[in-house]
């Protein structure tokens, strides 16, 4: 379904096993499966985190924290059951990655969780899908059926002392629910609020107990480190930031697709050599490197590496891998505008800055790209969003602002072009109004 | 509980229902997958699937309810038999999403989160549906279709009408 492209400069760990037959499990096992949680076994909790923190491994949801020292945070002694949660509710636009594990390696996914629930001393772990992934819901329930079937889950797995079970689950339309503890909620058959921390969830999580949250992509690298050994592993990416990760160049580029590429790869180079530059002769407008939270870069801003320390220096983040590419074609204000539309459309509801000021800011900007804008709405736009960041439970409010600050801080000239009746100067470019707006 | 309740869906869901809410350490979790599987089988969350949902998962049908109304993939009105999502999200809307909404609207003749007077099809304007890298895309039910053009969308669309 979703097409594999490549690229010479592509390194494959992830997408080492991606179009070749891997959703069956002998090919699975062919093709080195199952190795890696069986070393992992032999390790031991203490040996496997050892490992992961010496990946340099990060979390691929957007954070970016060091999953070794995740996972380090879950307490030994627990009175009440540890769980594992993948976090497979894709929802951030602009990224599309985990669909192709879970449609090629759904295999790895579980190697994952039965890695991760070894190191925490876990016995149950719940693959967590977006509703919308239903077909990928039906290959990663066979794959755990056929796991089941091999012996890999239930009691004595691997013919050792261990049980382990996994549950795939289903959503149903929520973005917020791609949060954590929005996430756990969700799991526990509840609306998706997020939950105030502390607690973490590494301490009280799912059903009360200390719980690990990781994205799919996080997850199903885990087998691929110990595959290699986790100090080979960090050796690919930059310092402190190990591997490789899936990256979704989606936009105006003319080879659009999920590249799995090292951590650190020039941004430049992915949008000219691996995208393969601006198709139609056009020229490169803007950059969103990381999913439409992340803060939109310049054509001057993007001569850096992609990796979690250089795109922060930059005044963005590395997010999700979502890299979405403007030509000089896109009215930024109405880029601004769906930005908004979205996150509005989203939030829960919950916090008044981010319920209020998401709605306010598109109601703004409709004005602004419809022409009827005053020159205070611009100033205005800027002032809400600062005051929605850091001041809600979940980063949805910081989502939608951080972006929106950078839009108006980086092209204020293009929204002062549509004040005071003016036309929207792209207007003369096919792009119909907005549906429900 | 199928014993117990006189149940509405096939014996095929009703046993799988059985034992989904067996499958977690809290019997709520089946909740939201139960009452998507039963909207795939009835075609929307009538009274009577709310009813029977709150009764296997043993809470009250105002508790269901206010978990339906968060979640943007359930319905408590009928569809149509294909319900067409676009996407119009930021990487669609690059690739000729927005178009692409107007083309199907214009095609089928109805407008956002209206239905066709065959039933046949329903339209919605959806968000990020995770085909970024293959926009601009559509989702019809459960089905992707991507990297489509006006053409091709009506392909797409014939292909439903002559599915039936």
């Amino acid at each position: 379904m979703a097409y594999l492209v490549s690229h010479p400069d592509e390194v494959k760990v992830i997408s080492y096993r991606f179009g070749k037959g891997a959703t069956d499990i002998d090919k699975y096992l062919e093709l080195d499966g199952y190795t890696a949680v069986r070393k992992a076994i032999t390790l031991g909790p203490e040996g496997i985190i050892a490992e992961m923190k010496a990946s340099n491994l990060r979390g691929r949801g957007g954070a970016g924290f060091p999953t070794g020292m995740k996972w380090s945070f879950v307490p030994k002694q627990s009175p009440k059951p540890k769980y594992v949660l993948v976090n497979g509710d894709e929802s951030e636009p602009g990224t599309c990655k985990d669909r192709l594990i879970f449609e090629h390696d759904p295999h790895s996914v579980i190697e994952g969780v039965i890695i991760a629930g070894l190191a925490i001393g876990s016995k149950m772990g719940f693959i967590y899908l977006r509703g919308e992934y239903r077909y990928l819901l039906k290959i990663m329930e066979k794959a755990i059926d056929d796991a089941y079937a091999k012996g890999f889950l239930g009691k004595k797995i691997f013919g050792s002392d261990l049980d382990f079970d996994i549950v795939s689950h289903t959503g149903a339309g929520a973005y917020e629910v791609g949060e954590e503890s929005a996430l756990m909620e969700s799991l526990e058959g509840k609306r998706g609020i997020p939950r105030i921390r502390p607690p973490f969830p590494a301490v009280v999580g799912l059903y009360g107990g200390p719980t690990i949250i990781n994205n799919a992509e996080t997850l199903a690298t885990v087998p691929h480190i110990f595959r290699i050994g986790g100090a080979e592993y960090a050796k690919i990416g930059t310092e402190r930031n190990g591997g490789t990760r899936l990256f979704c160049l989606s936009g105006d580029v003319a080879k659009p697709g999920v590249y799995e590429l090292p951590m650190g790869y020039n941004l430049k180079k992915m949008v000219y050599e691996v995208g393969g530059g601006i198709p139609d002769g056009r020229s490169l407008k803007a950059v969103v490197p990381g999913g439409s939270s992340t803060p939109v870069l310049l054509p001057s801003e993007i001569d850096i590496g992609m990796d979690f320390d250089q795109v922060g220096k930059a005044g963005s983040m590395l997010g999700s891998g979502g890299v979405v590419v403007l030509d000089d074609t896109v009215c930024m204000v109405e880029f601004a505008l769906r930005t908004m539309k979205f996150y509005q459309h989203e939030s829960c509801g919950w916090c008044i800055p981010c319920r209020e000021g998401t709605d306010w800011l598109k109601k703004t900007l409709i004005r602004v790209h419809a022409g009827g804008g005053v020159a205070k709405d611009i100033d205005n736009i800027r002032y809400l969003a600062q005051n929605m960041l850091g001041r809600t439970f979940c980063p949805l409010g910081d989502a939608a602002a951080m972006p929106t600050i950078a839009f108006v801080d980086k092209f204020r000239k293009e929204f002062e072009d549509h004040l005071d009746g003016k036309p929207c100067p792209y207007a003369n470019l096919p792009e119909p109004a907005l549906a429900n707006a | 509980m199928s014993t117990e309740i006189k149940t509405i869906f096939s014996p095929a869901l009703a046993a799988r229902f059985d034992r989904l809410v067996t499958l977690y350490p809290l019997r709520r979790s089946a909740l939201i997958p139960m009452l998507l599987y039963a909207q795939d089988e009835v075609g929307y969350l009538s009274d009577q699937v709310i009813s029977e949902v709150a009764a296997r998962i043993e809470i009250t049908e105002l508790d269901v309810r206010n978990v339906i109304s968060y979640y943007s993939l359930m319905h408590t009105a009928p569809a149509g038999k294909y319900h067409v999502q676009v996407c119009t999200n930021i990487s669609c809307m690059l690739r000729g999403g927005n178009e692409l909404l107007a083309h199907c609207k214009e095609r089928l003749g109805i407008g956002n989160k209206e239905t066709t007077p065959d039933k046949l099809f329903s339209l919605e304007e959806v968000e990020c549906i995770g085909a970024c890298s293959w926009a601009p895309a559509v989702q019809v039910n459960y089905d992707f279709h991507e990297n489509l053009t006006p053409d091709a969308m009506d392909k797409v669309l014939e292909g439903y009408r002559t599915r039936t």
